[in-house]
């Protein structure tokens, strides 16, 4: 995967954790096209609505803190999030949006980007570009990089059941 | 060169070879527990990959938590769900009697000194209180573990940290790790594992010191240990689990960062809405009136803690105007707390008992909150809405806080009523 590129739709601030992301009150539900409605729900209802599919989140420092749960990297997927630049991830967070597939990438200064800006990043330069901005970002270890670019754990778990991949 | 408590770990499952902070490998766990409603997810990614059988039903544990008994029809199809595949696989399912998924893993000895755990909820961590590491995983990795039998970990740097001092009366390990929070930070040990060490650890009783792992999560850790002193050993052995003795740091171990606390400087205190790290002594806090309060959960939900609790409750009662929840761990903290009393105790003191479970921590089942209510609670996070409903407040405290400030209507000292 060389590059992706899509809007940032939504700017958040430091700490927004996964009862923010997605409510407790709502676990009982696992059906991604339900899952959807309450993505960020913790921060406004609806907040999504106004998401063009394809969009890029931008976020502070420890984006995802808190619990685990599943729905908060997979609602986010569900409203068509394509990837989250953050300054710093919680390490739950970070792990989760890798095996479910979604890029999570370590910017310092995305605080650079703005809202409505359209957002290429580029994996071989290992940077974020804006028209405006060129921010440097973390590079992946390799193998978590055959993990997104297979778009999560399970596509890899089929190819190594398949005998395609081996561990 | 001298390695960490996890790298320990890790190496050992590596056959021996020394590991570096930052190196990816492939581990294969040494157990595996799912559970909840939201394990539905885990079957369905188990399925998607086209595993027919796990790759060791003997290594899972599945446990029916958080939401139980069921509360809405798709929590109930989805236990029910669980059940037939757990059936249909012989797998070990805990169900809606038992309790909290990481209390019955320790409780029933599926856990050991020097294993490997990957945990779907974010407490895994709390197993490193008996030198277990572990971390949470999300229900697609779950699912990849159980037809694939191994996981990516990251080996991490670690933080130690030394306690020292004579811990006062009325502190409690809940105060302790509050205390550490507010001074790392709610991102201080970000994908870091921690290490505790120094001359307090002998006060630290098995219960205390996963109470003290549990909430290391709150600061971002990945992992969180205490070595396998006696008080370990002595737990492991009653357990029947191998007494894993060598889960202690090589003496030349690299640290990222050592910092100590003096504990006979602490005093009680809570975290306020809506950080963990937000932390204020108890005198600044007089005047918060609370109207619900919480005793349970992975962090505080045992029978050291019913204990505590119990000893303020006696002959007193809750206040008027506000109602004190009560969740035991397990069924077998439950029966024990029974059996010395403390249940009687509760009643008498006008609690409600909850069936031993999740109960009000995480908002999606009971003990929900009003519009600008407070709830002060011995669980593990105070977000925005994490009782359910985001016009509310949450503060958190050790059980012994929260029994007092339920007889006085609002947050005071437990030293008060010791």
């Amino acid at each position: 995967m060389k590059s992706l590129t899509g809007r940032c739709v939504a700017k958040l601030g430091d700490d927004v954790n996964t009862d923010l992301i997605y409510p407790g009150q709502y676990l009982k539900v696992t059906d991604p096209r339900e899952m959807a409605q309450h993505a960020l729900e913790g921060i406004q209802k609806d907040f999504w609505k106004d998401f063009t599919p394809g969009g890029i989140l931008v976020a502070g420092r420890n984006f995802g803190c808190g619990s685990s749960r599943t729905q908060s990297v997979a609602s986010l997927k569900a409203v068509g999030i394509q990837a989250v630049i953050a300054s710093s991830f919680a390490r739950s967070f970070y792990r989760n949006g890798i095996n479910q597939g979604l890029p999570v990438i370590v910017c310092v200064d995305c605080c650079g980007i703005n809202v409505g800006e359209d957002v290429v990043i580029d994996f071989d330069d290992h940077s974020v570009r804006t028209g405006t901005v060129r921010l440097p970002i973390e590079p992946y270890p390799p193998f978590l990089l055959e993990i997104i670019e297979r778009g999560g754990l399970t596509n890899l778990g089929k190819e190594i059941v398949s005998g395609r991949y081996q561990l | 060169m001298g390695q960490t408590i996890v790298q320990k770990i890790i190496s050992r499952k590596l056959g021996g070879r020394e590991v570096a902070p930052g190196e990816i490998v492939l581990l294969s766990p040494d157990v595996v527990m799912a559970g909840s409603n939201t394990a539905v997810m885990v079957i369905r990614t188990f399925r998607e990959i086209g595993a027919t059988s796990p790759w060791n039903c003997e290594k899972i544990v599945v446990v029916l938590d958080h939401s139980t008994p069921a509360e809405s029809v798709l929590t109930a199809n989805a236990h029910r769900l669980l059940r037939d595949f757990c059936s249909q696989h012989h797998i070990r399912l805990y169900g809606e009697q038992e309790g909290v998924c990481h209390d019955l893993m320790i409780e029933n000895g599926h856990v050991a000194p020097g294993m490997f755990v990957a945990g779907q909820d974010s407490h895994t961590p709390m197993y490193g209180g008996i030198g277990a590491f572990g971390f949470g995983v999300d229900t697609s990795e779950m699912g990849f573990i159980w037809a694939v039998g191994k996981t990516w970990v990251k080996v991490p740097e670690t933080v130690g940290i030394r306690l020292h001092g004579a811990i006062p009366k009325g502190v409690f390990a809940k105060d302790i790790i509050l205390s550490i929070i507010a001074s790392l930070g709610s991102d201080g040990c970000d994908y870091r594992a921690v290490e505790f060490s120094g001359a307090a650890l002998p006060q630290f009783g098995i219960s205390d010191r996963l109470t003290v792992c549990n909430m290391c999560v709150e600061m971002g850790a990945k992992a969180a240990f205490f070595p396998s002193d006696e008080i370990v050993m002595t737990h492991a052995r009653h357990k029947h689990v191998d007494v894993a003795s060598w889960v202690y740091p090589d003496a030349d171990a690299t640290y990222e960062k050592e910092t100590s606390f003096d504990l006979s400087t602490l005093e009680p205190v809570a975290a306020c809405p809506h950080r963990v790290d937000q932390v204020a002594p108890l005198r600044e806090l007089a005047n918060v009136a609370v109207h619900q309060g919480f005793i349970g959960s992975c962090t505080n939900g045992r029978l050291e803690d019913l204990e505590a609790a119990a000893a303020i409750l006696s002959r007193r009662h809750v206040h008027p105007s506000v109602r004190l929840l009560i969740a035991p761990a397990t069924r077998r903290v439950f029966q024990q707390a029974v059996q010395r009393g403390y249940i009687s105790t509760f009643l008498e003191a006008g609690a409600l008992i909850l069936n031993a479970g999740c109960g009000a921590c995480f908002g999606g089942h009971q003990g929900i909150l009003a519009d600008n209510e407070v709830c002060i609670s011995s669980s593990n996070r105070n977000f925005k809405g994490r009782m359910g409903n985001p016009n509310a407040a949450i503060y958190l405290a050790s059980p012994a806080t929260v029994a007092a400030s339920c007889i006085a209507g609002r947050i005071v000292d437990p030293r008060e009523y010791l």
